[in-house]
């Protein structure tokens, strides 16, 4: 039933029930979606795969790595800063190179910082992701060569403080588009790129040595955070919800869940388990936890992309929506 | 305010420009008396010296002559080397029954021929819509909120204008666009749209494509005078019969708080590949800035929390 790969004669308004004929007659009352020769109405987003997927998982990785790192520091677990303070360091600046790969005009990427616009969530994750990458990287550096730890840990402290921002901006990046699969959920998608980097990010940490007691609680919890988020997105934004469960999105996000679940269950249970066997299994739940996480970005990513192609995805909502606005203006049978 | 949604009288202002800057101008697009001919999609290309994209940019396979093979829409949407697009849609209606024109002549009727709406009530006719389709220049332009450069501006004509000497090629404009106008140029990788002839109205010049148009189905103007003459043909074709005529994108109440550029159409938006009802994204952007926060604070909260109690 999706368009685009359907010819209709522009203008003709078909029938979207099975088992009524071609719907040629003009007066079909219900359930009925027009458009130019099914060409999509808004354009498809250019970003690339796995430019921007990357870039939005690896964000999360490290926005909630940063914290964690610089809490584990204050708290006398260095295992668990050693490694928080490099998969900050990492995510932020391979999520950098993502973003300028994905440029048409990489050579231009300090143009970012031009300006500073709140109205372009792009313009003020680049300020977050600027210094972020600075202060993390500073961090890192010090960490690896073993120096300044006073320096490393007000820096960790700053990345820290700036971290969980730099989860939840790429949420508003998507959703602030006329992609009808990213902007109608835009209340539910920061919840859910929290869950997900939180995820992530505690599952990088549960690869440590010694106490990983916090990452681990902040693995599962994000897991939980973005099982229900993705729920409660996919049954409050109405007909978008079709481009999270159909096609490729849909097999991705499948997949996202029921890694995200078996990852969590594996996270909970290595806190059960003494010695190595118990390690182990914690780090195969943190690398699960975050194949499931990029993956759940990438179907997010799809899901967007789908809803865009598809003419039915922004024409169906908008019918709907100026319908019932002309009902209330003009109320049973009146003249439009 | 209403500086990111509702009615906004004056953009130029609400973007900072000094009292005295030159009156909002627009097109006004009247599709009814459009004949197809593509002379504003040709002198669009003459003036701003625009590569050929054709029709494979979009999707959709080309012949030689690039025409998309269901209709003679050679240029198949706007797009970054596509300022002006006519739309050409077939359609089959129920046959009206028009009045016959006595000429004064012996006539017979054609043998079988069948009189619409009275032999058969299921009669049909085609009928042609065109419609010449171009950049909004919104009230309140998604693209132009959400470039992260600063390189679209509102300029002082009220209109939207891509400085292609800042843009680095993101991207996020594209998706932004309620009505898919602005794209990416092949090989270029920076965004491109209607400039509005920015380069001719300086002069005093109108855009080559309403100067090109042969039957003043491209109006430009002041947008208050281009309103007051669109409300006038609306209300001179619904005298003559024309009910299904609409003006579209010219409401300042509407979800991008009226379109620079608007039209008069004689079918739903969608036919044309229009948006039926498009809202500005940055619209829900407060809200959108106050989850983000709220999300922001859940993750900072739980990390912390996740710090609580003694170690093993």
């Amino acid at each position: 039933m999706s368009a685009p790969e359907h010819r209709t004669a522009a203008g003709t308004p078909r029938t979207r029930r099975r088992g009524k004929g071609r719907g040629e007659r003009l007066m079909v009352p219900e359930a009925e979606f027009t458009s130019y020769y099914g060409r999509p109405i808004i354009k498809p987003p250019v970003w690339k795969v796995p430019d921007v997927p990357a870039y939005l998982y690896l964000g999360g990785l490290a926005g909630v790595s940063a914290p964690l790192a610089a809490l584990a520091d204050l708290t006398g677990r260095p295992g668990l800063r050693r490694v928080g303070r490099v998969a900050a360091a990492g995510g932020a600046t391979l999520s950098v190179g993502f973003l300028v790969h994905d440029l048409g005009r990489p050579e231009r990427f300090l143009h970012m910082l031009r300006v500073l616009k709140v109205t372009s969530p792009l313009s003020v994750g680049s300020w977050i992701l600027a210094p972020f990458g600075a202060l993390s990287g500073a961090t890192a550096v010090a960490e690896v060569l073993g120096v300044t730890p006073r320096l490393a840990r007000a820096s960790g402290l700053a990345a820290g403080a700036l971290g969980p921002a730099l989860t939840t901006y790429t949420a508003v990046l998507v959703a602030d588009t006329a992609v009808p699969a990213w902007h109608e959920g835009f209340r539910e998608l920061p919840f859910v790129f929290a869950g997900s980097a939180m995820a992530s990010g505690g599952g990088a940490g549960l690869l440590a040595r010694g106490d990983v007691t916090p990452a681990r609680r902040v693995a599962v919890a994000g897991a939980v955070l973005e099982l229900a988020a993705t729920s409660v997105l996919e049954r409050r934004i109405g007909f978008a919800a079709k481009a999270y469960r159909s096609g490729r999105a849909g097999a991705v996000l499948t997949g996202a869940r029921v890694g995200t679940v078996v990852g969590a269950l594996g996270a909970l249970a290595s806190g059960f388990v003494r010695g190595r066997p118990g390690r182990v299994l914690g780090a195969a739940a943190g690398l699960l936890l975050n194949a499931a996480s990029a993956a759940t970005r990438y179907g997010i990513f799809e899901a967007g992309m789908a809803s865009a192609r598809d003419p039915e995805y922004t024409v169906r909502p908008q019918r709907e929506r100026l319908e019932a606005r002309r009902a209330e203006d003009h109320p049973a049978g009146s003249d439009r | 305010m209403n500086s990111l949604s509702g009615p906004l009288a004056d953009p130029s202002a609400d973007a900072g420009y000094a009292d005295g800057h030159p009156p909002r101008v627009g097109f006004f697009t009247d599709t009814s008396v459009c004949i197809g001919c593509k002379a504003c999609e040709v002198a669009c290309k003459e003036w701003n010296a625009l590569p050929a994209d054709g029709v494979g940019d979009h999707g959709a396979a080309g012949d030689v002559l690039g025409l998309t093979g269901m209709s003679y829409d050679n240029s198949g949407g706007l797009g970054a080397s596509t300022y002006r697009h006519v739309a050409f849609v077939e359609q089959r209606v129920p046959a009206r029954d028009s009045a016959p024109v006595d000429l004064g002549m012996p006539a017979m009727e054609l043998p079988g021929a069948v009189q619409p709406g009275v032999d058969r009530d299921d009669a049909t006719e085609v009928r042609w819509l065109m419609s010449s389709d171009v950049c909004k220049h919104c009230t309140h332009a998604a693209c132009l909120d959400v470039c992260p450069t600063g390189s679209l501006i509102r300029t002082e004509h009220g209109t939207v204008l891509v400085q292609e000497d800042i843009c680095n090629g993101c991207g996020y404009c594209i998706p932004a666009c309620p009505y898919g106008v602005i794209d990416q140029r092949q090989g270029d990788g920076r965004a491109f749209k209607c400039t509005m002839c920015q380069d001719r109205l300086g002069a005093g010049l109108a855009p080559a494509c309403a100067t090109a148009c042969p039957t003043e189905s491209i109006q430009f103007g002041p947008l208050d005078e281009l309103r007051e003459r669109a409300d006038a043909r609306l209300a001179e074709l619904h005298d003559r019969g024309v009910g299904e005529a609409r003006l579209y994108g010219r409401d300042p109440d509407d979800g991008v708080g009226g379109d620079g550029a608007f039209f008069l159409l004689l079918d739903e938006p969608e036919v044309y590949g229009l948006p039926p009802d498009p809202v500005v994204t940055t619209r829900d952007l407060p809200s959108m800035w106050r989850h983000a926060a709220g999300a922001a604070l859940a993750v900072a909260g739980a990390v912390a929390a996740a710090f609580l109690g003694g170690r093993r």
